[in-house]
């Protein structure tokens, strides 16, 4: 009875997302304060209903109900309680679920937090949120109901899928789509001041610190992803360009892009059509994604299980959000021209060329991922690009923004010197430039790639520095670092740390696949490795072989690791489960192959990894960045409307005959 | 115009994902081609599982079709393939031969009387060298092969009753009915 309860709060949920969808809209159109009035209390109604089935799930999980087929696909009576939380989100259904549940906390959050606001702009701004919602409520319930009964019941359910069954998965799925769905704010933002034509500058101040802390959620989120296939899928790698990720990349690289162009169109009025594209074009992706990932056309390691019926409604949904947004802009759009003059040296600029270089990375992804379909479609047969084309463009795109980060901060908006900006950063080159000639005598044989990120790691943090002190000898005590310049300081800090992670780690990292019989050791620079042999142990619901590797440094044991192969009780799947002894500047990753030959002997994997945990650092840092500058109290007051706006006539098609 | 282009770009993107949807219907996402299928298969000379004295080649299995499957005893989905195998092995009407891959011969053997024994002949690769000339990345695989020595059909993991019925049997049935070219 329970789980149809869970149904039913999701078809209330579906008739408050029409209400919350249609009322408001029609209302600020019609300037109706009545209609307009709905949206907060549909917003409210809807949420309830939504954490409701949500609950409702969870408990069918925690209590391991197998009457529900999605619970007995993704449970088993010998789950650990912690995991049967996170299997709610473990396949497709439950994570549809979890989709809505977060979107509906950001709705009820930007309800809450805009009292402030127009009553017209707010109810457009939640009409079109629940436009949002109702199309995935439509999803839920006719294609992927998670509350469908199994008939027969079975006596045991199936099993989370091994490789969920980790602490670093309870978490990323969860970061992840806050992430992707907490674009929808700056989307319903942009869509809402395009429906009323308030195409002056005050929506992108309100919907900035929302676009900020949905970027920094989204990078968290694919952080932990990236750090969970580094220790869990037992090769030691931590971005694969596997389309799923990929699904999850693109949004970030907009994302980046258009915290960045939010900031211009803010404070200068420039930009304007392009922000607005921006927001419409970061949303896009997450759903582009949420197609990718859930209609099968792809392959990819993490796909779910796929059906043709969810893949045509999801791009039913994506074409009538996108392709209806992109048509308000074409009808809308104000010229690109507007805002304060700049010349070709400043802050201006240089967004513009982030911009730029960050949109041309994500279409670059974007076809790269869609090559294999592409192939199909031009009959030439079905080809994947891999890692050498995702990792040669992106490195070449990516190059000018490393070169220009420092700089970013020094330039002044409307027009800056070049030369005193380079003279203030020249103690960073300089420093860069001798460390880049001492890795590469000391490092002996150190590949250009180590050194490049050594190089780049001490020019952006180092200017990044130099600005920070610069600011603290200029500025009066209460005014030196605003969250917003000091969240834009860590983020540029962290793509530092975490250009030294990546390179340097890739190019000095020791791999080594070794046979080894029990007692035998290997010695890797001055760390002796010594396989002490392979027994049985047992887990909650696995099997497992589990190695003994001994570090030695000078004949004494200085770290003991214990890699292991799962077999869980349902189904065939091995699992490796890779052994880490973690360090900041290096990691010693040990994994275990197969059993080779009658003697014990085992495939062993041992890795050194310097510097790795830089590239998760690094994220961090940026991550932090993103959550600082949204705490800025300037985005909480409001700006005056210009003069202009206040004797604005009631009909936004005035706006219309200007740009046509 | 400028303006239109956003749009005009996304209906592309559109069409090409509502492609991809249509494409999916009746294709394999996940199937790699095999580029071994119409080519010959490769030559070998390996050892009978049962007597490593004997040995066969691929030239003396011509003349009529078989169906290749590589297996081991250390492979779980063998196991769960086995009996499948067991069952649809009378009625293929195809030689079943074993290919024993990467496997001590004990414990090959004590697997085949623990789960039965389906093959005509069991080869071995103790080594697994000839399995790469057959492009075998993981056991379970299966090679159809027609009476010229030339393979006609792949299969990459386990057999499953439904696959059998659907794919391996439409394949045979196109070989005993001469439509090979």
């Amino acid at each position: 009875m329970i789980p149809e309860l869970g149904q039913f709060a999701l078809i209330l949920a579906l008739l408050l997302a029409i209400a919350q969808c249609i009322l408001p809209i029609v209302g600020a159109a019609l300037q109706n304060r009545a209609l307009m009035a709905v949206a907060r209390p549909a917003v409210a109604g809807q949420a309830i209903f939504v954490v409701l089935a949500f609950a409702i799930l969870t408990y069918a999980f925690l209590t391991q109900d197998f009457s529900v087929a999605y619970v007995a696909q993704n449970s088993n009576s010998l789950l650990p309680w912690y995991y049967r939380f996170s299997a709610v989100w473990g396949a497709h259904e439950g994570s549809l679920l979890l989709w809505l549940l977060i979107l509906n906390i950001w709705t009820v959050a930007v309800a809450a937090f805009s009292r402030k606001l127009p009553q017209d702009f707010i109810s457009r701004v939640l009409g079109v949120m629940g436009f949002i919602s109702l199309g995935f409520l439509l999803f839920t319930l006719l294609t992927s109901n998670p509350f469908a009964r199994a008939l027969p019941v079975p006596l045991d359910g199936n099993d989370l899928n091994p490789v969920l069954q980790d602490p670093g998965l309870i978490m990323h799925p969860p970061m992840l789509y806050t992430g992707y769905v907490g674009f929808s704010v700056a989307f319903a933002f942009a869509i809402a001041a395009l429906l009323g034509g308030e195409l002056d500058t005050r929506w992108v101040r309100w919907a900035r610190p929302w676009t900020n802390i949905a970027w920094a959620f989204l990078t968290l989120g694919i952080a932990l992803g990236s750090w969970w296939a580094y220790y869990v899928l037992g090769w030691g790698g931590w971005w694969f360009w596997d389309p799923v990720e990929n699904a999850s990349f693109m949004p970030w690289l907009v994302g980046t892009a258009l915290i960045h162009s939010q900031a211009v169109t803010e404070k200068r009025g420039s930009f304007r059509a392009w922000t607005l594209l921006l927001a419409i074009f970061a949303f896009s992706l997450s759903l582009l994604g949420t197609f990718l990932v859930r209609s099968g056309v792809l392959t990819s390691v993490h796909a779910f299980a796929s059906d043709p019926k969810r893949g045509l409604f999801i791009l039913i949904f994506l074409g009538s959000v996108v392709g209806g947004s992109l048509l308000i802009y074409a009808i809308r759009a104000p010229k690109v021209a507007g805002g304060k003059m700049f010349a070709a040296v400043s802050r201006e600029t240089l967004v513009l060329i982030n911009n730029l270089l960050f949109v041309v990375a994500a279409a670059m992804v974007l076809i790269g991922t869609l090559y294999p379909l592409i192939g199909d479609a031009l009959d030439v047969g079905r080809i994947s690009v891999g890692p050498p084309y995702f990792g040669f463009m992106f490195t070449l795109l990516m190059l000018p923004v490393a070169m220009l980060v420092p700089f970013g901060p020094f330039f002044r908006w409307g027009k800056a010197d070049f030369s005193a900006s380079l003279r203030a950063l020249r103690p960073a080159l300089i420093l860069a430039a001798i460390a880049s000639v001492a890795a590469a005598v000391i490092g002996n044989g150190m590949p250009i790639k180590g050194i490049a990120g050594i190089a780049a790691a001490l020019w952006i943090c180092g200017g990044t520095l130099l600005y920070a002190a610069q600011r603290w000898h200029q500025q009066p005590a209460g005014r030196r670092y605003t969250p917003e310049m000091l969240g834009m300081l860590l983020a540029h800090f962290g793509i530092g740390v975490f250009l030294a992670g990546v390179l340097v780690t890739e190019a000095t990292s020791i791999e080594k696949d070794l046979r080894m019989t029990p007692n035998e050791a290997v010695t890797i620079g001055a760390m002796t490795f010594r396989f002490d042999g392979v027994v049985h142990t047992k887990g909650p619901n696995y099997s497992a072989d589990e190695g003994t590797i001994s570090i030695l440094r000078d004949d004494k044991i200085v770290g003991t690791l214990k890699p292991q192969k799962r077999q869980y009780a349902r189904g065939s799947q091995i699992q490796t489960q890779s052994a880490i002894d973690p360090g900041l500047t290096r990691d010693i990753y040990v994994a275990l192959g197969e059993s080779v030959g009658g003697d014990g002997a085992w495939a062993v994997r041992v890795y050194i990894k310097p510097f790795v945990r830089w590239i998760w650092l690094g994220a961090l840092f940026m991550m932090f960045g993103g959550f600082v500058a949204a705490t800025d109290r300037r985005f909480r007051t409001l700006p005056e409307p210009p003069l202009a706006e206040v004797t604005k006539p009631a009909s936004p098609i005035i706006i219309v005959e200007a740009n046509a | 115009m400028g303006r239109l282009l956003p749009l005009f770009g996304f209906l592309a993107l559109f069409a090409l994902l509502g492609f991809g949807i249509w494409w999916n219907l009746d294709h394999e996402t996940n199937e790699i081609p095999s580029p071994l299928i119409g080519r010959h298969a490769p030559e070998f000379t390996l050892p009978l599982l049962d007597n490593a004295q004997k040995s066969i080649s691929e030239q003396s299995l011509r003349g009529q079709p078989y169906l290749l499957n590589v297996f081991a005893s250390w492979c779980v989905a063998c196991e769960e393939e086995h009996p499948v195998l067991t069952k649809y092995a009378p009625q293929l009407g195809v030689k079943l031969i074993g290919y024993n891959y990467k496997d001590q011969p004990d414990d090959a053997k004590r697997w085949l009387a623990r789960f039965g024994n389906p093959y005509a002949i069991t080869i071995a690769d103790l080594p697994g060298s000839v399995a790469i000339d057959f492009g075998v990345y993981a056991a379970p695989e299966s090679f159809l092969v027609d009476a010229n020595g030339v393979i006609r059909y792949k299969r990459i993991g386990p057999f499953t009753a439904q696959i059998i019925e659907k794919e391996l049997k439409p394949m045979i049935a196109k070989l005993s009915s001469g439509a090979t070219p």
